[in-house]
C-alpha cells in the first residue's frame, strides 16, 4: 500500500521547507524510519524518516525547492502502485489540499468533527477507523500529525522491538528479591476480576519499560539539578554554513550536533570532575570521554549510542560518526557496546520544538547537557539591541557529584567554546 | 566511610585475601569467566587469573573433596557451592572427611577450607534455590558455621574464615546481596569468629537471629519501639560453636526470648538456642522460649502467596514480639 | 580442535544442515515416516517454540518470576519423543525439555500455569519453579533442581520394569555439564551392570551455565564415557530430527530386547541465556550465538517439509496461527487462573497419609 511523504510542520509557525537534499534516489529501497529527506527551515534543520518500508516510487519536489508544509514530497510502495496513484494522485509540487479520496461517513462526521481532506484521504488508504484516532487539533480535531501517529503505533504494537526478549541480556543475577521482582501487590491475593477499565492499555514494549526502569531509576538515585544558560550560537552556524558543502561533497552532512559534542569535550577535560561516576568507594574519574547522543526513535523510544573516546576526535570525525549512530540507531542496527559504557550524554530537544528542558541523567553519569531549539531572539549586546541564534542550554546534574558553583563553570566553559568565533 | 552492598563486601575479602596470601584460591561453579551468578567473584578472574580463580566441573562432590586435597596440602581453598541446596552431595566430604581430619589424625592433619554458599529464601526459587541448611552442620564438632548478616560482618568474617585453621561453612543470605546495605571501613580488619553481637539494647525481650532475619528482627524491634517495647536483638554471626556467654548474658537480663530463623521450625537452628537457655538460663526466665521459623512443609514453595507464607518477615517477627511481650 | 568445532559428520543430514538446502530426494530416514507424522513432529516443534518466545517475553514484561529455555534443543526433543512410545514408556527428563514434554502431552495452558505460579499445575501444583517436570499421566517423573539426581532414579526404575518383566524401557534426559556429577556415573553404572533397559539422553549444548565443555571434562565426545561404562556410547546430530530419531529407535529396540542401556550424546546449542536472568555476554561473543541461527532446527525441518511438499505454506500458516491462537489462549487462561492457597497447597502433602483424593471431604 503506498505511502505518501509530505512537508511536516516543523514547528509552530514554521509553514514552510526547503529540500536540502534527498538522502534516497527515486527506485531506491527504503525502509520505515531510515533518514529520507533533509529539510532546511530557517528555525532547524532536520531528517526527515521515511514513513514506510518500500521502493521511493516518485519525488515529486527536487532539491532546494521551497515547498508549504503538508505538500506531497515523494511517494513510496510496491512497483504496482505507482499507475494508479498518479492517475488520483495530487499534482506534484503544490500544497493545495485535495478532495477526500475515501467515504467518510456522514453520521460519524457529526462525531468527529471536521475531517481534513489529507486526513480522510490517510484513513482512506491505511483503512484507518477515525473514531479510533485521538485529535490534538483546534476542538478535538484529528490533525494529519494525528492519524500519521495512530498508524506508526499500531505498526509499533505488533513486536517491533529493538530485538527479541531471548536476544536482550538478563539482570545477571541468576535470582533476584521477589519482591524487586514484581510490583508491589501481585502476589498477596487472587487476581482481580476483570473489571472493565476506561480506555484502551498499550502492551509496553520492552524498550518502554526499560527506559521507565532506568529513568526512574535514575532519579531515585542521583540528586538531580539543573542549571540553565543560553548560548549564542553565531559563531557555530557561521561556521556550519562555511563548510557545509565542503563536507557534503565527502558524503558527510554537517548538523548542530558535533559542534556540541566538541565544546562539551573541551568543557569535560578542563572540568574532569563532570566526567566522573558516583560509587560506593568514591567518585570515579573516567579517563576518557564517551559521549552519548540521544536519538528519539518516534513513538518507539529513544537511544543513546556512544561516541567513544571522543576527546580524540575532530569535528568531522565526530560528524561522521554521530550521522552514522543515528541511522544506524533509527534502523536499529546498533550493536549492544555502541549504547554502552558513556561518561556523558547530550540531547538535543530542540529539535522537536522544545525550548528548555530538565533532561534526566542517563546513569551512572554525574551529567547530562540538554540544547534546546535555536530561536533567534532579542538581545542586549552592551548597551544596544541585537537579534541573535540563541539556545537553550541545560545541564542537570549529580549534587552528590557536583556543586552548583562548579557545575555552572563547566556549563559556562560549554557555551563560552560554542560562542568562540573559529572555533 | 565507604557504603556497600552485601556482595560487594564479601567480594572484597576474597578480593583482599587472593593479594594477601598466596596460598588462597577458589574454586567453584561459574565463579571464573561470569564472576559467579551472584557475580560474588566479579573481576576477580581478570585480576588473579585462571589458577587462582578456577571453573570447576559440575561436581559437588569433587568440589569439596578436591578443595580437601589442597587444604591438606597446605593451600586454602575458597570453595564456593552455588547454591545450598546443592550442598547434599558434598554432605558426607564435609561431614565424614573435612570435619573430622583434625580429630582423626590427632592433629596431623588439618584442613583449612571455606565453604561458602548462598542460602535463603525470598527470591521466588521454590524449593532448591532457596533452603537453609545451617541446622544439618550446626551439629558436627570440628566444623564452624558462621553466617554474617551485614556487609561489615560479611567482610570481616570471611576474612577471618580464610585465616582459620579449621573447616570454615560460610552461609550467605542470598536476598540480602543486593538489599543489605552498610558501612564497611577501608583498610585491614577482622571479625572474629565466635562472638555474637548485641546489634539493638533493649530491655522487655531478647530476640535472637541471623542471615537475613536478622534485618527483619531489627525492623520489627523498630517498629515495636513505637508502641513503647524495648526490644533487645542479638546478631549471632557463628552458629557453631555458638557464643553462650552473650546469648545467656541478654536473656538474663531481659527475661524473654524470641528466636527468629527462616528454615523449617522442627529441629532447626533455635531449637539448639532454646534448648541453651531453657538449661542455663532457667532460673532467669518470665516466659516460655518462643521460635518464630518456617513451617515445616519440605521448602520455601515457588508461588508468590506460598513463598510469602513460608517465610518470616518483620511483621509476622513484631507480631511475635507483642506476643512474647504480653505473656 | 575446541569442542565447539567438533560439530558432528555423521549422517547426510548434518552435512546438508551445513552447507544449505535439503536434497533432492528424501532419505532413506526420512521415508521411514508417514507425512501425518512428520506434520505432528513439526507441530511441537513450532509450538514448543512459539510457548518459549512468550515465555521470554513475559519475562522481559515483569510477569513472571523465571523462565529455564529448551529453545534450541527442540529437534533433539522431538527426537526422543518420537522415539519412545509416549504415553507408555516412563521418562525423567530435565529442565530443558519442553518440546518432549509438549509432544509427551503437556498442554502449554499447564505450563503457562507453572510460569505464573498457579493453581492446578500439573508437575508440582506451583509448589516448584517452573521446568521442574512431572507428569504422571504420562509416566513422567517429578524432577527437581540439583542436576544428575535423576539418573540413579532412573536405573531404579529401569530396575524395577526388568524384574517384573515389563517390557517398557526408560528415557532420560541430562546436560553434558550434570555428566560431572558423581550421581551420573553411579546411576549409569548399575544400569550397565544389570543390563538395564535406559536410555540416557545427553543434550550437549557446549554451556553448563557459562562453564564451556573444555572445562568440563577431556573429552570431546560424551558418548565416549560410554565405553568406560561398558555400553554403547552414539553421537548424533541434535539439530536433526532424523539423526536423533535413528539412534532412538536402535538404542529404544536395544533396551526393548533385554540389551542393556545405550548412551546418546546429542550435540545442541543453546542460543539463549542460561536462565532468564542470566547474561550470556560475559561468556561468549555475539558471533558465536549468531552461527547458531544458520542451524536452527525448526528453521530446518521447517524448510524440508516445505520442500518435500508435506507441508504446503498455507498449512504452515494454519499452523502459526493455532501456535499463536494457543499461546494466546495459555496466557490469558493462566492470567485468571487462582493461586495456590497455603493452608490448603502450600501446607502440604508432606506425608503420604495427607494426599488428598478426588471425592475425600471438601477443603
Amino acid at each position: 500500500m503506498a505511502t505518501q511523504v509530505k512537508m511536516p510542520q516543523l514547528g509552530e509557525s514554521v509553514v514552510e521547507g526547503t529540500i536540502a537534499k534527498w538522502l534516497k534516489r527515486e527506485g531506491e529501497t527504503v525502509q520505515e524510519l531510515e533518514p529520507l529527506v533533509e529539510i532546511d527551515t530557517d528555525k532547524v534543520d532536520t531528517e526527515i524518516p521515511a514513513p514506510a518500508t518500500g521502493k521511493l516510487l516518485k519525488v515529486y519536489v527536487g532539491e532546494g525547492t521551497t515547498v508549504k508544509a503538508g505538500t506531497l514530497l515523494a511517494i513510496i510502495g510496491r512497483e504496482e502502485e505507482v499507475v494508479v496513484l498518479e492517475e488520483l494522485g495530487p499534482k506534484p509540487g503544490t500544497s493545495e489540499p485535495q478532495g477526500p479520496a475515501g467515504p467518510v461517513r456522514a453520521a460519524r462526521v457529526q462525531e468527529l468533527g471536521f475531517v481534513s481532506p489529507v486526513v480522510a484521504k490517510v484513513a482512506a488508504e491505511h483503512q484507518v477507523d477515525l473514531l479510533e484516532v485521538r485529535g490534538t487539533g483546534l476542538r478535538g480535531r484529528i490533525t494529519k500529525k494525528d492519524v500519521l501517529s495512530f498508524l506508526e503505533a499500531r505498526r509499533n504494537a505488533s513486536a517491533n522491538e529493538v530485538a527479541p526478549a531471548w536476544e536482550r541480556p538478563g539482570e545477571g543475577d541468576l535470582f533476584r528479591p521477589s519482591d524487586l521482582q514484581f510490583p508491589k501487590g501481585a502476589a498477596s491475593s487472587a487476581p482481580a476480576p476483570a473489571t472493565p477499565a476506561d480506555g484502551e492499555i498499550m502492551p509496553l514494549s520492552p524498550v518502554r519499560r526499560q527506559i521507565a526502569e532506568r529513568m526512574v531509576r535514575s532519579k531515585s538515585v542521583s540528586a538531580h539539578v539543573t542549571t540553565v544558560m543560553e548560548a549564542d550560537l553565531g559563531a557555530v552556524l557561521a561556521h556550519r554554513d562555511a563548510n557545509r558543502m565542503a563536507l557534503e561533497r565527502d558524503g558527510v552532512k554537517l548538523t548542530l550536533t558535533p559542534y556540541f559534542v566538541l565544546a562539551a569535550v573541551s568543557a569535560l577535560k578542563a572540568y574532569p570532575e563532570v566526567n566522573s561516576s558516583w560509587e560506593e568507594s568514591g567518585i570515579r574519574y573516567h579517563r576518557a570521554v564517551h559521549i552519548g547522543v540521544a536519538v528519539s526513535l518516534g513513538s518507539e523510544g529513544l537511544v543513546v549510542p556512544v561516541i567513544k573516546e571522543a576527546e580524540q576526535k575532530s569535528l568531522l570525525r565526530l560528524a561522521m560518526e554521530v550521522n552514522d549512530l543515528s541511522r544506524r540507531a533509527r534502523s536499529h542496527q546498533l550493536k549492544a557496546e555502541e549504547v554502552q559504557g558513556g561518561t556523558f550524554t547530550l540531547t538535543n530537544h530542540g529539535v522537536s520544538g522544545s525550548l528548555l528542558a530538565t533532561p534526566i541523567i542517563n546513569p551512572p553519569q554525574c551529567a547530562i547537557l540538554g540544547v534546546g531549539l535555536v530561536q533567534k531572539r532579542v538581545v542586549v549586546i552592551g548597551d544596544a539591541i541585537a537579534i541573535r541564534p540563541m539556545a537553550y542550554l541545560t545541564l542537570t546534574f549529580d549534587h552528590r557529584i557536583l556543586d552548583g558553583a562548579r557545575a555552572d563553570a563547566f556549563l559556562a566553559k560549554v557555551i563560552e567554546i560554542l560562542q568562540m568565533p573559529g572555533s | 566511610m565507604p557504603e556497600m552492598t552485601l556482595i560487594d563486601a564479601i567480594r572484597q575479602a576474597m578480593d583482599e585475601e587472593l593479594a594477601r596470601d598466596a596460598r588462597v584460591f577458589i574454586v567453584g561453579e561459574d565463579v571464573g569467566a561470569r564472576g559467579g551468578v551472584f557475580r560474588a567473584t566479579l573481576g576477580l578472574y581478570a585480576k588473579y587469573g585462571a589458577q587462582r580463580v578456577v571453573d570447576s566441573p559440575l561436581a559437588e562432590i569433587g568440589i569439596v573433596g578436591v578443595s580437601i586435597g589442597a587444604a591438606l596440602y597446605g593451600l586454602r581453598p575458597i570453595c564456593e557451592i552455588q547454591f545450598a541446596d546443592f550442598i547434599h552431595p558434598a554432605f558426607n566430604q564435609i561431614v565424614n572427611e573435612a570435619a573430622k581430619m583434625c580429630y582423626r589424625s590427632g592433629g596431623e592433619w588439618t584442613v583449612p577450607l571455606v565453604i561458602r554458599a548462598p542460602y535463603g529464601g525470598g527470591i521466588s526459587g521454590g524449593l532448591y534455590h532457596s533452603q537453609s541448611v545451617e541446622a544439618l552442620f550446626s551439629h558436627v564438632p570440628g566444623l564452624k558455621v558462621v553466617i554474617p548478616s551485614s556487609p561489615y560482618d560479611a567482610k570481616g568474617l570471611l576474612k577471618s574464615a580464610v585465616r582459620d585453621p579449621n573447616p570454615v561453612l560460610f552461609l550467605e543470605p542470598k536476598k540480602g546481596y543486593r538489599l543489605i546495605r552498610g558501612e564497611v571501613p577501608e583498610g585491614e580488619y577482622v571479625v572474629p569468629i565466635g562472638p555474637a553481637r548485641i546489634s539493638r539494647p533493649g530491655t522487655d525481650l531478647t530476640a535472637l537471629a541471623y542471615g537475613m532475619m536478622h534485618s527483619y528482627t531489627l525492623q520489627a524491634a523498630e517498629t515495636v519501639a513505637t508502641e513503647g517495647l524495648q526490644v533487645e536483638v542479638v546478631d549471632l554471626r557463628t552458629l557453631y560453636p555458638v557464643d553462650k556467654a552473650t546469648l545467656l548474658q541478654s536473656v538474663r537480663k531481659t527475661g524473654k526470648a524470641l528466636i527468629v530463623y527462616e528454615d523449617n521450625l522442627t529441629g532447626g537452628y533455635g531449637a539448639e538456642v532454646a534448648a541453651i537457655l531453657a538449661d542455663e538460663a532457667f532460673t532467669d526466665l518470665d516466659a516460655p522460649i518462643k521460635r518464630l521459623a518456617g513451617p515445616d512443609v519440605p521448602a520455601v514453595p515457588f508461588s508468590a502467596p506460598l513463598q510469602d507464607w513460608f517465610m518470616p518477615n518483620p511483621e509476622k517477627i513484631a507480631q511475635a514480639m507483642r506476643d512474647l511481650a504480653a505473656f | 580442535m575446541s569442542p565447539k568445532e567438533s560439530w558432528p559428520q555423521d549422517g547426510q543430514r548434518a552435512a546438508q544442515l551445513k552447507e544449505g538446502p535439503p536434497g533432492p530426494e528424501p532419505t532413506p530416514l526420512e521415508q521411514a515416516w508417514a507425512p501425518s507424522q512428520l506434520l505432528e513432529m513439526f507441530w511441537y516443534l513450532l509450538l514448543s517454540r512459539r510457548v518459549d518466545e512468550r515465555a521470554w517475553i513475559l519475562h522481559r514484561q515483569g510477569k513472571i518470576a523465571f523462565h529455564i529455555s529448551g529453545m534450541g534443543h527442540e529437534a533433539t526433543h522431538i527426537g526422543m519423543a518420537f522415539g519412545i512410545q509416549r504415553g507408555y514408556d516412563w521418562v525423567i527428563p530435565y529442565y530443558r525439555d519442553l518440546a518432549l514434554m509438549l509432544a509427551l502431552g503437556l498442554t502449554p495452558r499447564e505450563f503457562m500455569l507453572s510460569l505464573y505460579g498457579r493453581r492446578g499445575e500439573p508437575s508440582s501444583g506451583a509448589r516448584q519453579m517452573p521446568s521442574h517436570f512431572g507428569l504422571r499421566r504420562a509416566n513422567v517423573v517429578s524432577t527437581s533442581a540439583p542436576v544428575a539426581t535423576q539418573i540413579p532414579q532412573a536405573a531404579g526404575v529401569a530396575f524395577a520394569m526388568k524384574l517384573k518383566g515389563d517390557e517398557r524401557i526408560v528415557l532420560t534426559t541430562i546436560g553434558e555439564g550434570a555428566t560431572s556429577q558423581g550421581e551420573w556415573y553411579e546411576g549409569m553404572n548399575w544400569a550397565a551392570v544389570h543390563k538395564l533397559p535406559l536410555v540416557c539422553v545427553v543434550e550437549n549444548n557446549i554451556y553448563a551455565i557459562s562453564v564451556p565443555q573444555d572445562k568440563q571434562m577431556a573429552l570431546l565426545d560424551v558418548a565416549d564415557r560410554a565405553k568406560g561404562l561398558g555400553i554403547p556410547g552414539r553421537v548424533v546430530d541434535g539439530n536433526d530430527v532424523f539423526s536423533v530419531l535413528e539412534a532412538m529407535k536402535q538404542a529404544v529396540d536395544r533396551a526393548r530386547r533385554g540389551g542393556g542401556p545405550t548412551l546418546i550424546e546429542a550435540k545442541t546449542y543453546r542460543p539463549v541465556p542460561h536462565s532468564s536472568d542470566d547474561d550470556d555476554r560475559s561468556y561468549r561473543s555475539r558471533e558465536e550465538v549468531e552461527k547458531w541461527k544458520k542451524r536452527d532446527p525448526l528453521n530446518s525441518f521447517q524448510t524440508l517439509l516445505l520442500q518435500r511438499g508435506t507441508l504446503t505454506s498455507e498449512a504452515l500458516a494454519e499452523f502459526e496461527s493455532r501456535a499463536k491462537a494457543q499461546v494466546e489462549e495459555a496466557v490469558s487462561f493462566a492470567e485468571q487462573a487462582p493461586y495456590p492457597e497455603p493452608m490448603k497447597e502450600g501446607c502440604g502433602p508432606v506425608y503420604a497419609e495427607e494426599i488428598r483424593h478426588a471425592g475425600d471431604d471438601a477443603d
